[in-house]
């Protein structure tokens, strides 16, 4: 019954002291890397240069340069007496930040390290990495939604790719905004589906999940490879148009890097605090993870489970049909076979790294899409790491997050069960 | 509990053989439950009357129902995607939903040549007697045994998983490295005998898969992290770690291409037949360890502590059972078996490894796990149905111009189906069975 509380309060991390020691043993491992593997046998000479004008900023700033090894020793110093300081007395409930601050100061020691005598475009990395993060942040908070009230959804990857194709195809009949309806409907009816065989039918939700994206890869393929391959302009959808934010877009740096997106941006930062704000300050949030922690009790006080419920998993599913649209709608321009790639996947896997938080999954959003953008920038820059090690470190970390390393990740306590009302 | 349990599980696994004639199982079942009659309330008609209430409720007809549900569905589906049905419909509609008819009935010619073979050519074959026309005509049906090798290994992985209360997602990267550790021994290890180098390679490829499934397990069991996510996980780094080997060390000399060298002759599984029919010893071995796994799970001890913890950790906890252990070596040999799926597909009949080699097989063998109800016997047969489907499926893209992926579709319907029952009891009229219908239950992501 305690760790009902404590979840539900939202603030009660309890912070033990083999957890403490833990973050405390990371923190001065990331400093050890910074200093002994990027550091050891850098020339004293080479300089980093990090560009800060993204493609197409009205205002040019000079470029960033300074000296590498200067840098990569000052970040794992202060990395090394962040970690001293959470090993002798620790940072209670704000080690959390400490934590993303010092995994900051590491990827921008890689960075730094990765453009020692070279030069690198920091605004444009950054700019790619928030695009990145945007589908998999919204899967996220579509896996939010479902579970919180207790329905586990593995399906976003289905609804993701059903959303995909539908709005590139819608669009390109009719316009943008009926495309991008219709992708949104095609995971709510998705999300129906998978309300009623988990809902009403009782399936186990991760098989009823399975059969979501088992039958959404398929369907779309087919359809893509029956039609949108013969008839080009069924899948010829115009990509949404950049809105340039006025006045805050002109701000330099940070003005082109976070406001000069299209729509989809700007709509995962309104859903992001409104669903934060909605889960954890009103009495609708109160009452959907009431029903994700314990419905009975819920039951008990008036709240109807079954319909909380599917009014979760249907507003799930129209936030991963949203996600879906993105691809084609956002980004691409086109649908093709299989073309989300998993990121519904990796959607789930940083719900569970944010710890069923709106800003924790956007925390790690942000981590997975600069995984994902170094992808396509490692080869460039020809580091001597083989990049498909790099590429693997967001799932490994999400691994040892699960397991509990970096601090137990709270699931819903009904998550994965099914309502007998008895 | 543990043995009330236990009863329940050796009544159900004594049915399950039943499964294969429809005819046998009616009077067994007839003479079992009497209270059963008494419950509904429509009275029996005669002898025709019992023997078909008593079908309704038999746990086979489920499945059955499904299977033939999705096939139907799907072939509307292949009607109502046909434009020409749509062109008629205007002039006439009698004529467009012939024209769909006609273009279900088609495509499902094209899967049954394709998968088990045309019978006019088979017989015209035979009777011009030249072996290489016979080889070639009867070779959609060993294509067929062929393509299900994978999905019954990768079938028995997920089930296995399944009776221990574990769900592994993570067949496609355990299959994936099993391929790499058996193709590695294939080319790298010289100068051994088919008899020694073959059975070595498929236990390399054991092994790699072992090792992506006791990652998982040993999390779950150690800290309670879940296998659904971590499985996922580990397919990816599997993933990128096969770009990596395809890149490097597992790389062909003389290619720019991500590809492995060839396997020796000695490592090669052997054929049956000579070439078009590429027909394989895979497909034995395969039976042979769904009848080991048969025997492990419901005839030895080890088994029986594995159901336990799947069917209720909690009474396994109170009887001593050691649930870390269990759970580390269910998810260990559930990836060894995955493993043996990718071992066999290299070593009989790709004989290299490339990249996206796998395509599929995850979630396939997820599907086909909970359609052969977790019990080696009916996964071989499911993997036998998705195997000829999935190979039919090529012969009626060529011909018909159905895309292959309508049979991805048909799984999910015929899975649905699978995962609620209900449905399939509604939509038929089915009577409820007299005792709960067994059905998988994962424990959800908090451990």
């Amino acid at each position: 019954m305690a760790t009902h509380t404590a979840t539900l309060a939202k603030t009660g991390v309890q912070i033990s002291s083999t957890r403490r020691i833990v973050m405390g043993v990371i923190f001065l491992a990331l400093a050890a890397v910074i200093w002994f593997y990027f550091g050891q046998g850098m020339n004293p000479e080479l300089v980093t240069t990090f560009g800060l004008n993204s493609a197409g900023s009205s205002i040019m700033l000079p470029d960033w340069v300074f000296n590498t090894l200067n840098t990569l020793n000052l970040l794992a110093g202060v990395s090394a007496a962040l970690g001293a300081f959470q090993l002798a007395r620790g940072f209670g409930k704000s080690t959390n930040l400490v934590l993303g601050l010092v995994v900051a100061f590491f990827l921008f020691a890689f960075l730094s390290w990765a453009a020692a005598g070279a030069s690198l475009n920091l605004a444009g990395l950054l700019r790619t990495t928030l695009q990145r993060a945007v589908p998999i942040t919204l899967g996220a908070l579509s896996g939010i939604l479902c579970e919180r009230a207790g329905v586990v959804n593995i399906a976003i990857e289905g609804m993701m790719l059903a959303g995909a194709m539908v709005s590139a195809l819608v669009a390109s009949l009719f316009n943008n905004w009926v495309g991008l309806l219709a992708g949104i409907g095609i995971g709510a009816v998705l999300a129906l589906i998978h309300g009623v065989l988990s809902i009403k039918y009782k399936a186990d939700q991760i098989v009823s999940g399975t059969v979501i994206n088992i039958f959404s890869t398929g369907m779309t393929s087919f359809i893509s490879a029956k039609f949108l391959q013969k008839y080009q302009e069924l899948n010829n959808p115009a990509i949404f148009a950049p809105i340039e934010i006025p006045l805050l877009s002109k701000i330099p740096f940070i003005g082109p890097i976070l406001f000069t997106h299209n729509l989809f941006m700007y709509g995962m930062f309104i859903l992001l605090f409104v669903l934060q704000f909605a889960l954890f300050y009103t009495r609708w949030g109160l009452r959907m993870r009431s029903v994700g922690e314990h419905p009975k009790a819920a039951d008990t006080l008036g709240i109807n489970v079954i319909r909380t419920r599917y009014m979760a998993v249907t507003l799930g599913g129209m936030m991963a049909g949203f996600a879906g649209a993105y691809f084609t709608l956002g980004s691409v321009g086109r649908f093709d076979e299989v073309m989300t790639a998993g990121r519904g996947f990796i959607g789930l896997a940083a719900m569970i790294f944010g710890n069923w938080n709106p800003f924790g999954a956007f925390g790690a959003g942000l981590l997975f899409g600069f995984a994902d953008m170094l992808a396509s920038r490692l080869a460039i820059l020809g580091v001597r790491i083989p990049s498909e090690f790099l590429l693997m470190a967001p799932y490994i970390a999400t691994m040892i997050v699960l397991a509990g390393v970096v601090g137990r990740s709270q699931a819903p306590a009904a998550d994965g069960k099914p309502y007998d009302k008895e | 509990m543990a043995k009330k349990k236990a009863t329940r599980k050796s009544a159900a696994a004594k049915k399950q053989p039943a499964k294969k004639t429809t005819k046998k199982t009616a009077p067994v079942k007839a003479a079992k439950p009497p209270k059963v009659d008494k419950a509904p309330a429509a009275a029996p008609k005669g002898a025709l009357g019992i023997f078909l209430q008593e079908i309704s409720a038999a746990p086979w007809m489920v499945t059955a129902l499904a299977i033939i549900t999705g096939l139907v569905l799907g072939g509307l589906i292949v009607a109502l995607t046909t434009e020409q049905m749509y062109a008629l419909w205007s002039t006439s509609p009698v004529e467009g939903l012939r024209a769909g008819w006609q273009a279900a009935m088609n495509s499902y010619t094209a899967l049954f040549h394709g998968s088990i073979g045309n019978p006019t050519r088979i017989i015209e074959a035979f009777q011009g007697g030249d072996p290489a026309a016979i080889r070639s005509a009867i070779n959609p049906f060993f294509e067929s045994l062929n393509k299900s090798v994978p999905y019954i290994f990768a079938g028995l992985s997920v089930a296995l998983g399944f009776r221990a209360g574990l769900f592994n997602i993570g067949a496609e990267g355990q299959l994936f490295m099993g391929a790499a550790a058996a193709v590695y021994v294939g080319f790298a290890v010289t100068g051994l005998p088919a008899i020694i180098h073959i059975p070595l390679a498929l236990l390399a490829g054991a092994a790699g898969g072992m090792l992506w499934g006791f990652i998982p397990g040993l999390l779950k069991a150690k800290t309670g992290g879940h296998e659904v996510i971590n499985t996922i996980m580990m397919n990816y780094i599997a993933f990128r770690l096969s770009d990596f080997l395809l890149r490097g060390p597992l790389q062909r000399a003389d290619s720019f291409n991500p590809i492995s060298p060839f396997i020796l002759d000695s490592a090669k599984l052997p054929r049956f037949f000579e070439a078009p029919i590429r027909f394989h010893l895979g497909f034995f071995i395969a039976l042979g360890v769904a009848f080991l796994v048969w025997v492990l799970l419901f005839k030895t001890r080890w088994g029986f502590d594995l159901r336990t913890v799947g069917a209720n950790p909690d009474a396994a906890r109170y009887a001593g059972m050691n649930i870390v252990w269990v759970t580390i070596a269910a998810m260990s040999l559930a990836g060894g078996l995955a493993g043996l799926a990718g071992a066999n597909e290299v070593l009989g009949i790709n004989h290299n490894l490339a990249a996206a080699f796998s395509s599929g097989y995850g979630f396939d063998s997820i599907a086909l796990a909970l359609l052969g109800k977790s019990h080696p016997l009916g996964v071989v047969l499911a993997a036998i149905l998705f195997g000829t489907l999935r190979n039919g499926a090529i012969q009626m893209q060529l011909t018909a111009g159905i895309p292959i992926d309508i049979i991805s579709v048909m799984q999910a319907i015929i899975l649905a189906f699978i995962a609620a029952p209900a449905i399939i009891r509604t939509i038929f009229r089915l009577r409820q069975p007299s005792h709960g219908e067994e059905s998988v239950r994962v424990r959800g992501w908090g451990g």
